[in-house]
């Protein structure tokens, strides 16, 4: 079960936020991915159950945004803006850096299952661009050498 | 220096939580102010302020909140609720000013969301942040438990017998989910589709109730204009858009960040505020509203920085997000780049959007590999205005924006990469950016 009595109690907790049941369907695949990694065809039939949902409900939410991973990630996903502002401040510099460094492209993951390279649209935080997102966290200002002593440091 | 209405000019330590937000930055002030006035006052105040919508349409804030119904009701006479979202999802590149409030006056924007809630009637709201702000959304966790648990959340809220329910909804990754109907289909726990309007979201909203949708930049923009009242926010700024604005700048400027400045600052001005172009180099093109706005070339830049000069201009404000380049820049990748975004964040509800910017984004990427055709460019401009104007959102309009303005501005730079079979700013032997890599084999 996916679906653990957690994730369930959660769910509870906000459910008099919403006027209908299909509204929790954000939230819930969150709390799947947070503790999963990613969103299984089986989390979603589980998910689909939960919220009373057909299954066609909740694939076409999952498939429509880009935050839900539909394959397992490394236990690092490094997510690299390359939108303008931060392509004008050496992002692909450090999108090669990156690739070169860990010894895989961008969507890959590596084969210790450690790290996972993926390429994001804007993040938000063009000010201090180049930026990118490590699992839940921002990381701003980058160079090549705050990004390869980031990797050493998580290695 | 002007007044400032939404940041300080040295940063306020902790003023994320309510203690210093009340000590030292007269917090929740403007909602005990505005829950003496009847919600036609509220209403007229923040008329009278000239604040328009500063999520990119920069609509009037105050006919928007008059729009909504007084006393809508069920088929069967019973009350509908009435709805307020705050759009947090800000997305549109070259924008970051949702994120600094977020993370520095959380309570601020809950104390505007109450005003407005208590203006135009409404029960309960929701906060939709985008998915990624996940250290903001931890922030404002806390802010709404010190909020509801001091009592300017709630029942009861203040003594005066008005209630309000607010919490925070977190997307999951899709620029879309900014335009406002897509943002309520999302808050919906569905695909973030825009809406066909009318029904605009003030007759059916959220779950089909009567909802108002403004901006994060918005409700904080209307806690001081209920405390201090309108004239001095409509002192600021232009005859027809009152006070301050977040200016984003990035891009190619010395000290690139979120800048509070009047709405008649120009361009040229505001980018000097920002140390000017940075290593002293020309300055080649600049987006004043965010990525969906028209390019202005270095010659265009003498041009108030408030919704109608930009518009005169040919542009927008859109957003307040100020992407500088400079003359390194190749105008064609920066497009293609941008092309390249929308491609992937088209919904795909319509046909012409869809295709639209696909096509778009492999045309700009042919021409930047050197691999374009003279009639390529004419194709750029069939396309667009096949886009602009023909889908249920504003968001094909938007894709041809950067695309359009880049052409006609830069005409001469399209012409030297199809002409010179590649980039001319690129090193002999450099390649194109790896991750355009994927259109090479797709023939038009």
């Amino acid at each position: 079960m996916i679906l653990c009595e957690t994730i369930k109690s959660k769910m509870e907790a906000i459910r008099s936020e919403f006027p209908t049941e299909q509204a929790l369907l954000l939230p819930l695949l969150h709390e799947i991915q947070a503790k999963e990694g990613w969103v299984s065809e089986g989390a979603m039939r589980e998910a689909s159950e939960f919220l009373h949902l057909p299954l066609a409900k909740v694939k076409e939410v999952v498939t429509f945004y880009t935050m839900y991973n539909r394959k397992p990630v490394g236990k690092y996903h490094i997510q690299v803006c390359t939108n303008i502002a931060c392509f004008l401040r050496g992002s692909d510099q450090l999108v090669a850096c990156f690739e070169k460094k860990l010894g895989i492209s961008c969507g890959e993951t590596t084969a210790d299952r450690k790290f996972t390279l993926s390429e994001v649209e804007c993040l938000a935080a063009c000010g201090t661009a180049p930026v990118m997102q490590v699992n839940n966290d921002y990381h701003e200002n980058l160079d090549e050498s705050s990004c390869q002593a980031l990797i050493d440091r998580l290695s | 220096m002007s007044e400032l209405f939404l940041t300080t000019k040295d940063q306020i330590a902790d003023s994320h939580t309510l203690s210093v937000y009340r000590s030292k930055l007269q917090g929740y002030a403007g909602l005990e102010r505005a829950l003496t006035m009847t919600r036609d006052e509220v209403v007229d105040q923040v008329k009278k302020s000239n604040l328009r919508g500063r999520g990119g349409a920069g609509f009037p804030t105050g006919m928007k909140w008059s729009f909504m119904p007084k006393e809508p009701k069920h088929p069967d006479g019973s009350p509908k609720p009435k709805y307020l979202v705050c759009n947090a999802d800000e997305g549109e590149p070259g924008t970051f000013k949702d994120r600094l409030l977020l993370n520095r006056y959380p309570h601020r924007l809950i104390e505007g969301m109450a005003i407005a809630a208590h203006a135009i009637g409404a029960s309960r709201g929701w906060i939709y942040v985008r998915g990624e702000f996940y250290q903001e959304i931890v922030i404002l966790k806390k802010a709404l438990e010190e909020a509801y648990a001091q009592g300017f959340l709630g029942k009861n809220i203040m003594g005066k017998g008005f209630d309000f329910e607010l919490s925070i909804y977190r997307g999951a990754g899709a620029y879309i989910c900014g335009e406002e109907t897509a943002l309520l289909n999302s808050l919906e726990g569905k695909r973030g589709e825009p809406r066909l309007k009318p029904p605009f979201p003030a007759m059916v909203g959220a779950f089909g109730m009567p909802t108002c949708v403004n901006n994060v930049e918005t409700f904080c923009s209307v806690v001081g204009i209920l405390r201090d009242g309108p004239e001095a926010f409509a002192k600021v700024g232009t005859e027809r858009s009152g006070g301050t604005r977040l200016f984003c700048v990035s891009g190619h400027v010395e000290k690139p960040g979120v800048y509070e400045l009047p709405l008649n600052i120009t361009l040229r001005d505001l980018i000097s505020h920002c140390g000017g172009v940075k290593d002293g180099k020309k300055l080649k093109a600049v987006i004043p509203g965010g990525a969906s706005a028209p390019m202005l070339s270095a010659e265009e830049i003498d041009v108030a920085m408030d919704f109608d000069s930009l518009m005169k201009a040919g542009t927008m404000a859109g957003s307040g997000g100020v992407i500088v380049m400079d003359e390194t820049v190749c105008i064609v990748e920066a497009a293609a780049r941008l092309l390249k975004f929308y491609e992937h964040e088209s919904c795909g509800q319509c046909s012409q959007c869809r295709e639209g910017s696909h096509w778009l984004a492999r045309l700009f990427h042919r021409i930047e590999t050197g691999h374009g055709d003279t009639k390529d460019l004419d194709t750029i401009a069939r396309l667009c205005s096949n886009m602009a104007g023909q889908t249920i959102c504003a968001f094909a309009d938007a894709v041809t924006g950067p695309a359009l303005s880049s052409l006609k501005k830069f005409r001469k730079e399209f012409e030297a990469h199809i002409t010179g079979g590649c980039c001319p700013l690129k090193k002999p032997g450099q390649k194109a950016p790896h991750f355009l890599e994927h259109h090479d084999h797709v023939a038009l």
